[in-house]
């Protein structure tokens, strides 16, 4: 039997489309608890690729002989070695091209809806990183929100949907993936935003992005509004777009909320992060839609993959946003944190313009999951 | 440079075939010997030492340098524990409250990855010849790794006239104390 290649693409439609998939990872026992491709309907199985040099013949009895079985490693070549070791055996092999390294960049653009006026709002999915990144189109123009590194994927998107993009905006400085929003601005000659109190040491030119801030995209009245909201960071800003969406950065998740420690100040900003979700945020409507920075699990996606869900129903349910006890929130938020983000020190750094790695590098400084958050 | 029976080139080769190479150059060694693997690829780190404890070899160390990692593997058949036979033991912790020469013989690269402050190196295979250099009025506390080799060492050194000699249980495996590296890097 021949073994077929997956693109990262195809494995995101099986995500996104709840399909079954029967995953053999190969990577050490470690690499596989830390991080994995996630699926509503996925069946794992973790055996370490040298554990198979000498045959797959004790792992056959687990494998499904009925269905294909996807076998993913980090980079390719040891998932290509165990999936034709498993076409040898005659189960119907495949593997993931480019492994979990190519899983961690892929994005898929999913359209949130349609505003005012025949405007769009796009969510970009990083399925493999938990990334958020958002596009407003109006007219021909286009304003983008927390791009990821991959400053192609957006370019071309907007170069497909025939707009200019005006404005690229930062939430924060962040800390778990590096920002690809001040090299679209400067390929494109967008304004690039960033709050001016997370850029204390950036050693670039930047707009401030400040409370009130609001830009009018196209010539339709589709305004996107800043609003100052600290806490993950001491600058974090949200969005209101078009008075029906709330861009939360990481300060507020579907099922979590952000984590106030990966700059060192976790004491400093609790209370501003206390302030931002249980009075700021609530003095907004309730009907308005979340549209986070980041989502931690699997469940947090919606049927069509998007990830999204009314202000009022995360007051009700969102546990972060239910603690009513201030010191007990201060100790939920800054005790018994997740392990920060792989590489954390070393992507502010970059976000910051001091250090700039080649692609291999930052690859490597993003791998893994992107941990922004407490439950 | 740390001290190896045997270099294995495997630079600028893309997982899997590090561990690939590793498997079948390791056949050729024999038992205790160490391995040395030159690899490029990042991953081979974490890889090599969980290969090493599946199949049961002792994963050392690894140092870099100049983008390379050397990684090194001491060559371990399926350990069926032998009895220790030599009876003057001490543990640990009586070592810490007694004077004389900790001498370990280890092979000499798990010696560079951790040792005792102010222990002797004499790898076991070379004690025989090297004996000259123990002085046998001072007392000798022989350390392994697990206890083995340093009581094989210690009766060789009862044999050869050495009275005031004891074998240190359970080994470096279980020492909790400070390690002098003579490497950067680690295990």
């Amino acid at each position: 039997m021949t073994v077929n290649k997956w693109t990262a693409a195809q494995v995101a439609r099986k995500v996104i489309e709840n399909k079954e998939l029967f995953i053999l990872d190969v990577r050490n026992k470690n690499d596989f608890d830390d991080w994995k491709i996630e699926g509503h309907q996925f069946e794992y199985l973790n055996i370490p690729y040298f554990e198979l040099l000498d045959g797959v013949e004790e792992i056959l009895p687990k494998l499904p002989t009925d269905k294909e079985v996807l076998v993913v490693c980090a980079k390719e070549g040891s998932s290509v070695m165990v999936a034709e070791m498993l076409s040898d055996a005659g189960l119907d092999a495949a593997y993931l091209e480019g492994g979990m390294k190519s899983w961690s960049m892929y994005l898929e653009p999913i359209k949130v809806a349609d505003l005012a006026d025949g405007g769009e709002l796009y969510q970009f999915v990083r399925l493999g990183k938990g990334c958020l990144s958002y596009m407003v189109i109006s007219e021909n123009e286009a304003a983008i929100i927390d791009a990821v590194r991959f400053t192609d994927v957006f370019i071309n998107f907007a170069k497909e949907k025939g707009v200019e993009i005006k404005h690229v905006f930062d939430t924060h400085l962040h800390a778990d993936h590096i920002s690809g929003g001040r090299h679209i601005a400067a390929e494109t000659g967008a304004t690039y935003y960033l709050p001016p109190k997370d850029a204390g040491e950036v050693v670039y030119e930047y707009t401030a992005l400040t409370d009130g801030l609001t830009v009018q995209i196209g010539s339709a009245k589709i305004e996107v509004n800043a609003l100052y909201s600290p806490g993950h960071t001491i600058g974090s800003t949200s969005f209101v777009i078009d008075n029906k969406f709330l861009l939360t950065g990481d300060i507020l998740f579907i099922d979590s909320i952000g984590r106030p420690d990966l700059a060192g100040l976790a004491d400093d900003w609790v209370g501003d992060l206390r302030e931002t979700l249980y009075t700021r945020y609530r003095k907004l409507a309730e009907d308005l839609i979340v549209l986070p920075a980041h989502f931690m699990i699997i469940d947090e996606l919606n049927e069509d993959g998007t990830v999204a869900k009314p202000l009022g129903d995360l007051l009700k349910e969102n546990h972060g946003l239910n603690i009513e006890d201030e010191q007990e929130f201060r100790s939920t938020v800054t005790d018994n944190l997740p392990p920060q983000p792989n590489a954390h020190v070393q992507i502010r750094q970059v976000n910051m313009g001091k250090i700039t790695p080649n692609n291999d590098e930052q690859t490597e400084m993003e791998i893994g999951p992107n941990r922004c958050a407490v439950r | 440079m740390v001290k190896a029976d045997k270099q294995l080139d495997a630079k600028g080769l893309a997982c899997p075939m590090p561990i690939v190479k590793t498997k079948k150059t390791i056949n050729e060694l024999e038992e205790g010997q160490v391995l040395e693997v030159q690899a490029t690829d990042k991953g081979s780190k974490a890889d090599l030492a969980a290969w090493a404890g599946t199949v049961g070899h002792q994963y050392i160390g690894t140092v870099e340098e100049d983008d390379v990692l050397y990684h090194y593997i001491r060559k371990c058949s399926d350990d069926t524990i032998e009895e220790k036979t030599y009876e003057k033991t001490v543990s640990h912790d009586d070592l810490e409250e007694r004077d004389g020469l900790v001498l370990d013989v280890r092979e000499e690269a798990e010696f560079a990855f951790g040792h005792m402050e102010g222990a002797k190196s004499i790898p076991m295979g070379e004690l025989e010849s090297r004996m000259d250099e123990l002085d046998k009025n001072q007392e000798i506390f022989v350390i392994c790794r697990t206890g083995k080799r340093s009581d094989m060492a210690a009766q060789l050194l009862a044999k050869n006239g050495f009275t005031k000699v004891y074998n240190v249980l359970p080994g470096m495996t279980e020492w909790n104390g400070n390690l002098t590296k003579n490497v950067n890097g680690g295990m």
